[in-house]
């Protein structure tokens, strides 16, 4: 796959809800195979940029394309070249962990054959062949999350979109989460990870920061580190977000 | 048509799964038929009267002894005075009560016109239109044993009675049952129906799953039609439960065809899960939609002609009942299960509960959103 192919293009996005602008002018474009970190405080509108990337909300106004698809005509065609994996915590509960592979498997399309040796591939993977049988609600947040974020990526989407996958996890899950978005961007999948966990977006090859719905920085942490003269992204963003007037 | 197979194998194991739902399906609807089908009836049985007879003559007890010989009616006590009778009317231990003047007997004798007073608890007005007619049924069958005599009396003179005869069409013992039961049904089959969808994908919003199904390219209506037929289905079943106890259980007599009912019961149900699914898709909480499906339901249902009859309602109640489609489908079900009607006979409300089905299920397409 060519690296330099944008799969993600935004020019001049808004997102207004009556008076309130949520998002104020967004540009920019994300390569593919690329870890693009959207940060920001909360109530910053990024959960809002998410949402409209992925055809779950139409924008005011601007020019995007997703996946090489247009977000306003060609919705549908976005959707089956994107994964998203919510703040809300997504998977059936009443369902078995194998019950949930299969049934998100299904809808994308994906053959009995093709989900049975995935989803046998992926237990393996997750170390859960163990919990194949159980019922999500009998698991742990981590591995809940962990799976959620497998599901996500079950069909190959070119792009998946992380709505601050890892709140409310420990540390060390986290890290393993972390390994997991590696792996998926080490297959060439594009990812685009919200959160407001700066050691996080040390992990991320390119990083916005998102003030008050507009985009105040954009590179990557090193760079951004040296741009604010910063130790780490804490203090770039912290330096950043004292800007803000609408910090919930 | 893969897509919906999963999203149907997903549907099914999620109602499976639900512990408080397998009792509502198999239980609920045995237990409201038996108890709605004997409770809640029109029929009288135990009218308590009391009776004062100030006239204590062989005429006036042997009224008395009419009432006591009927099933209907419990003589509690016979007394004097009216204003103790009245008490007694006032604390509700009484229903009726029949009043005898002094002149009773002898106005019987001298076949002038000879009265009683009747005064009965009219609270209910409907109970007490009922205690009027069986007194008066009484009295007149007194009055007939009484003509024969005062015929003798007065040969020559013409009595020529005018008697009309009464012979019940489709319901000869005019039993309360037969008449109740197929209404029944059909309440129990909207009230599973309706809830059920009306709730479902609402719960979807509360637990945040809707999202992941609404970035995923699943269309509109391969959701809404999984999410339509497990209902449809339960609904079926619940009917083919209520039929077999109608007929087996109270022996109802069952003219019609049932493959009838059950093209009557598809088109009912997709107009009432339609109704139930756009609940679902106009409201955020599960308790919403409940109120909401609730007000819907008791609309039709007070207006549907199941406890009062549609004829007497006012004009406007009866205009309003063009758009109920329970009063639709407990007609047509009365129709088909006690008077054997046939397609044709049927084929106006079923139009109607066609037309009912296509809007709502189209509605409740259009209203649901995959986008915020």
């Amino acid at each position: 796959m060519n690296s330099k192919q944008k799969v993600i293009r935004v020019k001049n996005m808004y997102k207004k809800f009556g008076e309130f602008t949520a998002n104020d002018d967004l540009s920019f474009e994300v390569e593919a195979g690329e870890i693009f970190g959207f940060l920001g405080a909360n109530g910053a509108g990024k959960t809002t940029a998410i949402k409209i990337l992925c055809g779950l909300s139409y924008p005011t106004s601007g020019e995007i394309s997703v996946a090489g698809f247009d977000v306003y005509n060609e919705r549908e065609s976005v959707k089956r070249n994107i994964g998203y994996m919510s703040q809300k915590f997504s998977l059936y509960e009443d369902l078995t962990v194998f019950e949930n592979i299969r049934f998100y498997g299904g809808i994308y399309g994906l053959s009995k054959s093709e989900i049975n040796s995935k989803a046998d591939n992926l237990l393996k993977k997750l170390d859960l062949e163990h919990a194949r049988d159980k019922r999500i609600s009998a698991l742990p947040l981590g591995w809940k999350q962990k799976l959620a974020f497998s599901v996500a990526i079950f069909h190959d989407p070119k792009i998946v979109f992380l709505d601050e996958p890892t709140g409310g996890v420990d540390p060390v899950t986290r890290r393993q989460f972390w390994d997991l978005i590696y792996d998926a961007a080490r297959s060439g999948i594009t990812v685009f990870v919200t959160t407001h966990y700066m050691d996080e977006a040390e992990y991320c090859d390119r990083v916005s920061i998102m003030v008050d719905g507009k985009i105040e920085a954009l590179d990557t942490p090193e760079k951004l580190k040296k741009q604010f003269n910063a130790a780490d992204m804490d203090q770039v963003f912290l330096s950043l977000a004292r800007k803000a007037t609408n910090i919930e | 048509m893969r897509i919906l197979k999963y999203l149907l194998q997903k549907e099914f194991l999620q109602i499976f799964r639900n512990k408080s739902m397998l009792p509502i399906i198999f239980v609920m609807p045995i237990l409201q038929l038996c108890i709605l089908s004997f409770a809640a009836t029109y029929d009288m049985k135990n009218t308590n009267i009391y009776v004062v007879d100030k006239d204590l003559s062989n005429q006036s007890r042997e009224l008395i002894s009419k009432f006591n010989g009927s099933p209907f009616f419990t003589v509690k006590e016979i007394g004097f005075s009216e204003e103790a009778a009245e008490k007694e009317l006032f604390k509700d231990h009484i229903d009726a009560i029949l009043v005898f003047n002094e002149d009773f007997g002898k106005s019987v004798d001298l076949n002038t016109q000879a009265s009683v007073q009747i005064l009965v608890n009219a609270i209910n007005a409907s109970s007490a239109g009922l205690y009027n007619a069986y007194i008066t049924s009484v009295i007149k069958d007194y009055n007939l044993s009484i003509t024969p005599n005062f015929a003798e009396l007065s040969q020559g003179n013409q009595h020529n009675i005018v008697n009309s005869t009464y012979s019940h069409q489709f319901n000869p013992e005019m039993k309360y049952i037969p008449y109740m039961l197929p209404g029944l049904l059909v309440l129990l089959v909207t009230v599973i129906s309706l809830f059920l969808s009306a709730m479902n994908v609402v719960r979807e919003k509360e637990i945040g799953t809707i999202e992941q199904i609404n970035v995923t390219p699943i269309r509109k209506s391969q959701f809404l039609l999984a999410k339509l037929i497990p209902f449809l289905i339960i609904g079926f079943f619940e009917l083919g439960i209520g039929l077999l106890v109608a007929t087996f259980g109270f022996q109802i007599p069952f003219l019609g065809s049932v493959w009838l009912i059950y093209l009557v019961a598809f088109v009912y149900l997709i107009a009432i899960l339609g109704l139930g699914l756009f609940i679902s898709t106009q409201t955020d909480t599960q308790q919403q939609a409940m109120f909401i499906a609730w007000f819907f339901m008791v609309i039709f249902l007070l207006m549907s002609g199941l406890f009062t009859p549609i004829e007497s309602m006012p004009e406007w109640g009866q205009k309003l009942n063009i758009l109920n489609p329970i009063a639709y489908f407990i007609k047509i079900i009365r129709m088909i299960m006690l008077k054997g009607s046939g397609f044709f006979d049927i084929l106006k409300e079923l139009g109607i509960l066609s037309i009912f089905a296509i809007s709502s299920i189209t509605i409740a397409v259009r209203m649901h959103k995959k986008i915020a």
